[in-house]
């Protein structure tokens, strides 16, 4: 009788696992980026984990507002107020009733689930430019709404409320820092909601709320609750950037009403767009972009500052008016990448993405 | 009673404010058929121009034409460089391209002329002109520029070749254009005009807030909600809920609890109120789109 040796079952076993993966090139993907994204934290610096950490974070929040506009048409410029919705809550349960973190995240959730379904229902009568200025005013109350006196007990109005004390530590004595454990935290809850999201995307309910999105009469026709599908979708929408604000309420480990401005939510917005409309994987591009261009603009600010010093060296009568300092460049910088941007790419990397591989298949055949 | 009716007469000054700030964004409305979030940031860079142009010694009206001279070539400049080439792109690039030009001009000016306070004169004087010194003489000025503009802008849209043709353009661009309009023309004189009434608003509201960068950030939120509570679609309905949005905020810190602190929050509530209820605004056009 023949006796196969180890080695040749271990070989064929290999084998094997790769031929599955060849095949199954999602699977493969998966596991790349699961090996990936465990062995990251452990050779990559301290501030770049927590820059990833923060990345993942944004693609979370993102992806949610993603679902709303790129698959159901309707837009927000204010998911500022879910992402503080979602820190506020995570925050204050841990404070107020030392809950552990994990457990706030599924309550961060679904209590956003519920502030947008209920956003979502004066929204219903709202169309495009109309929607956009209703959450733009939501998203300018929301700091205001945080620093209000009667619930500043909860809240700690304008201070806010600092959880550097109750940061999670790794369990079971790993030795972890806590930035790293905070990094595997964010990578799990980060595949969880990516794969909640692109199932819903391809289910019933996501050809519902795409239907709507290209025709709402004629989904209304065949027989689709318009009403029911859109509010349901500024609640999951909301419940994925409320995700994302508790996660972010963890990393920070600090809450405070001025760290949801305006701005938070239009760096969301852009994220999005440059990412591009309607392509979920495209929110990790767009937190790359709001998350380091900004700095590269301030980098090349102060180039530019220390050109216009040079140059005035030479040319006395050069307008100078006062002291001209590298921070109003910055701005000036990234508003001119944005634009270029859009000019470039019109519906956004994904756009591009797109067009490249057209030329390619065109190039092959 | 008399302090009710001290805060209603406070709340049209500060009412003038938005009301003129309303008209510019309806003004722009009616051009493009687009809310301009950057149109805060033109008016504040026009201010600046106005206040330059005085710091070097130019006489205030002086300063006043010349300045809306310019910001209408500047207005008629950004629509052509920047919004020409991406004529075509989905809404939403056209927003970020808004909140780019937002960025940018904040900044610029930022860069160009610091970011501290500024006073800016105004021709009117300060003198308290009702009882009590409630409504001073900048206010009722204000109020008189803001009815003298939207007389102007009522004539020009409905008397004037020009107007109707910019409405149609805004309304049905393909037809227009079967019909011999210049689309990309009206637009660009759109902007152009939005950018002037702008300055005007900018020149008007500074004695009032001062001169800085951000000046303009919330007074644009209270323009929209001005524009929206009146309805996009009319100028006079913008000017009345620019006033209305004004004595509302101001019988706000009437309510205990609430005070001055959540006096936005109140305006802002009102537009979504408003919305929900007639998504039109009070006096707007309701818009039959042929499906």
């Amino acid at each position: 009788m023949k006796t196969t040796s180890p080695v040749t079952v271990l070989i064929a076993a290999i084998g094997a696992t790769v031929i599955t993966l060849a095949q199954n090139w999602k699977l493969a993907g998966f596991i790349f980026i699961l090996i990936v994204g465990g062995l990251f934290p452990l050779m990559a610096s301290g501030v770049f984990t927590f820059q990833i950490t923060q990345l993942l974070i944004y693609a979370i929040a993102i992806a949610g507002l993603n679902l709303l506009t790129g698959f159901n048409g309707q837009f927000s410029l204010g998911h500022s107020a879910f992402y503080a919705i979602g820190a506020y809550v995570s925050a204050v349960l841990m404070t107020q009733l030392d809950m552990p973190f994990y457990l706030t995240i599924p309550i961060a959730a679904a209590v956003c689930f519920v502030f947008g379904f209920l956003f979502g229902l004066p929204a219903l009568r709202l169309e495009g430019i109309y929607l956009a200025l209703a959450t733009f005013a939501l998203a300018i109350a929301t700091p205001q709404i945080l620093k209000f006196k009667p619930i500043e007990h909860l809240t700690g109005g304008v201070q806010g409320l600092a959880l550097f004390h109750l940061k999670p530590e790794a369990p079971f004595g790993l030795q972890l820092d806590q930035d790293q454990w905070t990094f595997y935290v964010t990578f799990a809850v980060t595949i969880l909601m990516f794969f909640f999201a692109f199932s819903l995307v391809n289910s019933r309910s996501g050809r519902a709320m795409k239907a709507i999105r290209d025709n709402h009469i004629a989904a209304k026709v065949t027989g689709i609750n318009l009403s029911l599908f859109k509010t349901l979708t500024f609640g999951v929408s909301a419940l994925f950037t409320g995700v994302a604000g508790a996660l972010s309420a963890m990393l920070i480990a600090f809450v405070a009403p001025d760290s949801f401005q305006i701005t938070l939510a239009v760096a969301i917005f852009v994220g999005m767009v440059v990412g591009g409309v309607g392509w979920i994987p495209g929110a990790f591009l767009g937190a790359l972009f709001i998350l380091f261009v900004p700095n590269i603009a301030e980098h090349i600010a102060f180039g530019l500052a220390a050109f216009f010093d040079f140059v005035r060296k030479f040319i006395p009568f050069f307008p100078t008016i006062g002291e001209q300092s590298s921070k109003g460049l910055t701005g000036t910088v990234y508003g001119v990448f944005l634009i270029l941007l859009i000019y470039v790419m019109p519906s956004g990397l994904a756009g591009l993405l797109r067009l490249a591989v057209q030329r390619l298949a065109q190039a092959r055949s | 009673m008399e302090q009710v009716v001290q805060q209603i007469v406070g709340g049209l000054a500060t009412g003038a404010i938005y009301a003129c700030i309303a008209l510019s964004i309806v003004m722009i409305y009616q051009a493009i058929d687009h809310l301009n979030f950057a149109q805060g940031e033109m008016a504040m860079f026009s201010t600046y121009i106005a206040w330059q142009l005085m710091h070097w010694g130019m006489p205030y009206w002086g300063a006043f034409f010349l300045t809306i001279a310019i910001s209408f070539v500047l207005g008629y400049a950004i629509e052509r460089i920047v919004f020409k080439p991406v004529h075509n792109a989905p809404v939403l690039s056209h927003i970020v391209i808004f909140i780019a030009l937002f960025v940018i001009i904040n900044s610029m000016a930022g860069f160009i002329w610091e970011f501290t306070i500024k006073p800016f004169p105004t021709p009117f004087g300060t003198k308290p002109v009702l009882g009590g010194g409630i409504l001073s003489a900048h206010g009722a000025g204000m109020i008189a520029v803001t009815g003298i503009m939207l007389v102007m802008l009522y004539a020009f849209f409905r008397y004037t070749r020009v107007g109707l043709a910019m409405r149609a353009a805004s309304a049905n661009p393909d037809s227009a254009r079967l019909v011999g309009i210049r689309v990309g023309f009206m637009n660009a004189l759109g902007w152009g005009m939005a950018a002037a009434i702008g300055a005007v608003a900018g020149i008007m509201i500074a004695p009032v807030v001062f001169l800085e960068p951000n000046m303009m950030v919330t007074i644009l939120l209270y323009g929209f909600a001005g524009a929206v509570v009146g309805g996009l679609t009319s100028p006079g309905g913008a000017v009345f809920g620019g006033f209305a949005v004004g004595v509302i905020e101001n019988l706000a810190s009437f309510v205990p609890q609430f005070g001055a602190e959540m006096k936005l929050t109140i305006a802002l509530a009102l537009i979504i109120l408003v919305l929900t209820l007639k998504p039109n605004g009070l006096f707007g056009r309701k818009i039959v789109s042929r499906v």
